[in-house]
């Protein structure tokens, strides 16, 4: 029997309305009991005094590469990049090479994440073979197998006929449709969001409209099918909007939104004097977005946060900003970044931030966690928020450091993350 | 005669006319009228820049501007050496790091680098140690060309201030018109641009100059008319249908030239699609100053180079 | 800063007389004399020494103005980066071919002014000789270089400083050495 205690934290736990300090006692990988003060001779304690403890945090948008792309991050480093980030769990993205199209890749991602022994993997699986937007792939294999979610992300599922039938048929099995909003022919070889910077700058623009026609197409097919649509890395005023509307009328549309489309600007690329770490897709967005996205999170119409943690290797962000591949990192700055902005900056409630990074995450993707209930998974997240320090990418657990957060001082940490009852990650005291 | 401390650039590149101060675009200005006497001399050479060496690093074809900066290098006596991309191990899959990593390692003191790409001499300038002098960066700047605008403008006017300047053409591609409404309003000057409103970038205005769709509108009564090139086989024929159907409506005929002033000037950066956006009758008419842009743009490239270079020492007592 | 006045106005003009009437004796044929300045102080210089030559003869000499900055010695690895001189005008009227050049400037110190100034001179054409007149010689040559016409020789140290100014110019006139004084 292997025991742990957290003792003397501020638990915060949204699915319990708790917001007190509390102890947490963990049984066999499972919450036993939470109570102002517990005695426990057995156990490994931790001393959470000045810390937060919360239900483990969950990224459900990753890209962990591996498959066929270990150069830029492999499993293994990309849950010990999660868990060092404060996750307990993340979702990985089916754009690797082969495809996560087949429930034997969704087996062996599920296997590596097992030998890795951090934090929990739950595979998005494709919506179509080979993400080439023609077929459907063998869902139900996938959702055996472990799938919680599908997607072609990387890509739009831009045939909507597809969509629709995507839709229709992840009914059978209750999980959410995954799109990456974009129509590609709008979007033209643009690489920063088409606004006055990108004109100044000389480089091809990525209209907000691209998204948000597809985001559009998405709610009213939502509507059409019944079916359940999770909006990935919403950047635009116009998409919110859209999925306001769609959730007012009832249909099953959720949102995520990232850190850097909060934090973040196109101007970012004009002041870095065309820096590739400030290049992803969606792109940066213009003042207006970004302060819609915020109201978005501060109002309840995002439903959660990801990072869309996006490795690249050096040698490939080095090239031209035309060339340079799109994405950036995030597993290991999503914390912070966002508690800095929303809770310090814009006051949103403690017990709301710790929802939109676990309770929400579970609920709409059906994953175990999310809550310190006695009875669940003891997948914990504890949250310095008094710790200051400088991000420093030559000291990610990630294998790759492209992060347009380098050197930014926050304050907020990660203190230490519990999956299934042991200790996966501490911070450093220095 | 002690020298007193004069008036310079403040970095160690030219990457473009944003960073540049209204005193530092004047500064270039003052010193390329200089220049522009040595190609009156019997000897058209000063030893200003010798023993410097200058690589001339064109990742994209250009033969004029290549050639002017040439001419420029050889009259002050630096040392040029040309790189084109197609004859090199660029076309083996080489990166542009690689390539000037490269070149850096026989310590060239300037690059001048022309790209397809934006953003590239600034990457370069962040890396090198050398001097990065942008000769045009994808549809970003081309701070030399807006310089020779200038000069050439300025030549005959006296000033830049309260000259209203038209520019017409492929606004969304094209590096000069950026490069020019930054230093022309920068400079006091009144910019005005036009073309067909599937090539206006959004948000031009912004950058300090007033949009218009129809050209007549934007040449009414300016002082300067600069016609961009323009160049069809890029659009993919989804931003524009034809030649003739740019010709009616955006070519700068002498009917539309009489909208300006009388004496307006007619400018290019070249090279021309002669009766495509310019008829040949403006462009070898008595306003054309489009070969004196030429000739005024070895001399600014001079004076670029001139100010961009120096040493580490104390300067030596007279 | 602590300035002594060697040369007051009056003299400054009793000099230049004397250098011009120097110059017409030495060149002999006064229509091949051709007086050009070193920018900046000795082109009024010039053009004072041109009026007293047509005094004394009936005939003014053409004056010209040389910039010799693009071939200083000093331009290049020797200065601190990026920080090039003022360039100025060049003027020749005339063509240098077949003329006796007379160059001018206001002082000689290590000599290195003047070799630049030959050698941008010498770019302009042939000259048939060169002459160097200064109104002040402050010694500390670095070069073999001679004045063939000096107003005044003033010994100086090389800490001190020769200030020579022209009412053209500089509102006031005079030569002062000048001296940074500590506190």
């Amino acid at each position: 029997m292997s025991r742990l205690l957290i003792k003397h934290g501020r638990v915060v736990d949204p699915t319990q309305r708790l917001d007190e300090g509390l102890s947490v006692l963990i049984v066999d990988g499972k919450v036993a009991r939470l109570a102002e003060r517990i005695e426990d001779k057995d156990a490994q304690v931790i001393d959470a005094t000045g810390l937060v403890v919360a239900p483990g945090f969950i990224d459900v948008h990753v890209h962990l590469r591996e498959p066929g792309f270990e150069y830029k991050e492999t499993i293994a480093t990309g849950v010990a990049a999660a868990v060092a980030g404060g996750f307990t769990a993340v979702c990985c993205m089916p754009n690797t090479q082969p495809p996560n199209d087949s429930a034997a890749v969704t087996e062996f991602i599920r296997a590596r994440a097992a030998e890795a022994g951090l934090a929990r993997v739950y595979p998005v699986g494709a919506v179509s073979k080979g993400l080439e937007g023609e077929e459907l792939a063998e869902v139900g294999e996938m959702v055996r197998a472990g799938a919680v979610a599908f997607s072609d992300d990387g890509r739009p599922v831009h045939n909507a006929y597809l969509m629709r039938r995507v839709l229709e048929y992840t009914q059978l099995f209750d999980v959410p449709v995954v799109d990456h909003c974009e129509d590609p022919t709008l979007v033209a070889k643009g690489v920063m969001h088409e606004g006055a910077v990108a004109t100044r700058l000389g480089l091809r623009g990525i209209p907000a409209a691209a998204e948000e026609v597809m985001v559009a197409r998405d709610v009213v097919l939502a509507e059409l099918t019944g079916g359940r649509v999770h909006i990935a890395h919403l950047s635009t005023r116009g998409a919110l909007d859209r999925v306001r509307e769609g959730k007012a009328r009832g249909a099953a549309v959720t949102c995520e939104v990232t850190p850097h489309h909060l934090a973040l600007t196109d101007q970012a690329v004009a002041d870095t004097s065309f820096d590739t770490d400030t290049k992803m897709n969606p792109p940066l967005r213009s003042p207006e977005h970004v302060e819609a996205l915020i109201q978005g999170v501060l109002d309840g119409t995002v439903d959660c946060l990801a990072t869309d943690h996006a490795p690249h290797h050096a040698d490939e962000k080095a090239l031209e900003y035309d060339l340079a591949p799109f994405g950036v990192v995030g597993l290991e700055t999503a914390v912070p970044v966002t508690y800095d902005l929303l809770v310090r900056k814009h006051k949103l409630p403690l017990r709301l931030f710790v929802a939109l990074w676990s309770s929400n995450p579970a609920r709409l993707f059906k994953l175990p966690g999310g809550s310190l209930k006695v009875g669940s998974p003891a997948d914990v997240t504890l949250l310095d928020l008094n710790a200051r320090a400088t991000v420093n990418p030559d000291r990610f657990r990630s294998l790759s450091r492209n992060t347009p957060f380098a050197g930014q001082r926050l304050k907020g940490w990660p203190g230490a993350t519990v999956v299934g009852g042991k200790v996966v990650w501490r911070r450093e005291r220095k | 005669m002690t020298v007193k401390a004069a008036p310079r650039l403040r970095g160690k590149d030219l990457v473009g006319i944003d960073p540049l101060s209204p005193g530092e675009i004047q500064l270039i200005l003052d010193t390329a009228e200089q220049m522009r006497d040595i190609a009156q001399r019997p000897i058209k050479k000063v030893p200003a820049l010798r023993g410097k060496t200058v690589v001339n690093l064109f990742m994209e074809a250009s033969t004029r501007t290549r050639f002017s900066f040439e001419v420029a290098e050889k009259r002050l006596s630096a040392d040029s050496l040309n790189f084109s991309a197609s004859a090199s191990s660029v076309s083996k899959g080489e990166t542009l790091l690689d390539t000037a990593l490269n070149l850096e390692a026989m310590q060239p003191d300037f690059i001048v680098l022309r790209h397809q790409y934006a953003g590239a001499p600034h990457q370069l300038a962040r890396i090198l140690k050398s001097s990065v002098i942008n000769a045009g960066d994808g549809a970003h700047e081309h701070p030399t060309q807006a310089l020779l605008d200038a000069l050439t403008i300025r030549l005959k006017r006296q000033t830049l201030e309260g000259q209203v300047v038209a520019i017409v053409g492929d606004l969304q591609h094209s590096r000069v018109v950026r490069s020019n409404i930054l230093l022309l309003s920068r400079m006091g000057a009144k910019v005005r641009v036009a073309g067909p409103p599937s090539l206006i970038p959004v948000g031009m205005d912004a950058m300090g100059c007033e949009v218009y769709r129809r050209m007549e509108e934007a040449i009414a009564g300016a002082d300067v008319v600069m016609m961009l090139r323009i160049q069809l086989e890029r659009q993919g024929r989804m931003n524009f249908p034809t030649v003739r159907e740019y010709y009616d409506f955006y070519a700068l005929t002498p009917e539309r030239l009489k909208l300006a002033k009388k004496d307006c000037l007619v400018m290019h950066p070249g090279p021309m699609n002669r009766g495509v956006e310019i008829d040949s009758r403006v462009a070898d008419g008595p306003q054309s100053v489009i070969l004196e842009q030429v000739t005024n743009g070895v001399a600014v490239r001079m004076a670029v180079l001139y100010l961009l270079a120096g040493g580490n020492g104390e300067p030596a007592a007279d | 800063m602590h300035r002594v006045q060697v040369l007051d106005a009056r003299g400054v003009a009793r000099v230049l007389e004397r250098m011009a009437a120097e110059l017409v004796e030495q060149v002999g044929d006064e229509k091949l004399l051709y007086l050009v300045g070193v920018q900046t102080r000795g082109v009024p210089l010039a053009r004072r020494l041109a009026k007293l030559v047509a005094a004394a003869t009936g005939h003014e000499p053409p004056v010209g103005a040389l910039d010799i900055t693009l071939y200083r010695d000093d331009v290049g690895p020797w200065r601190a980066a990026h920080q090039q001189p003022l360039l100025r005008d060049t003027d020749l009227p005339v063509a240098v071919d077949e003329k006796v050049v007379c160059l001018v400037d206001d002082v000689l110190y290590t000599g290195r002014t003047v070799r630049a100034a030959l050698d941008t001179l010498m770019d302009y054409g042939r000259p048939k000789a060169i002459r160097l007149a200064v109104l002040v010689d402050r010694g500390h040559r670095e070069l073999p270089i001679a004045a063939d016409f000096v107003g005044r020789v003033v010994p100086t140290s090389r800490t001190e400083d020769v200030q020579v100014r022209v009412k053209e110019s500089d509102g006031e006139e005079g030569v002062w050495i000048a001296k940074e004084v500590a506190g």
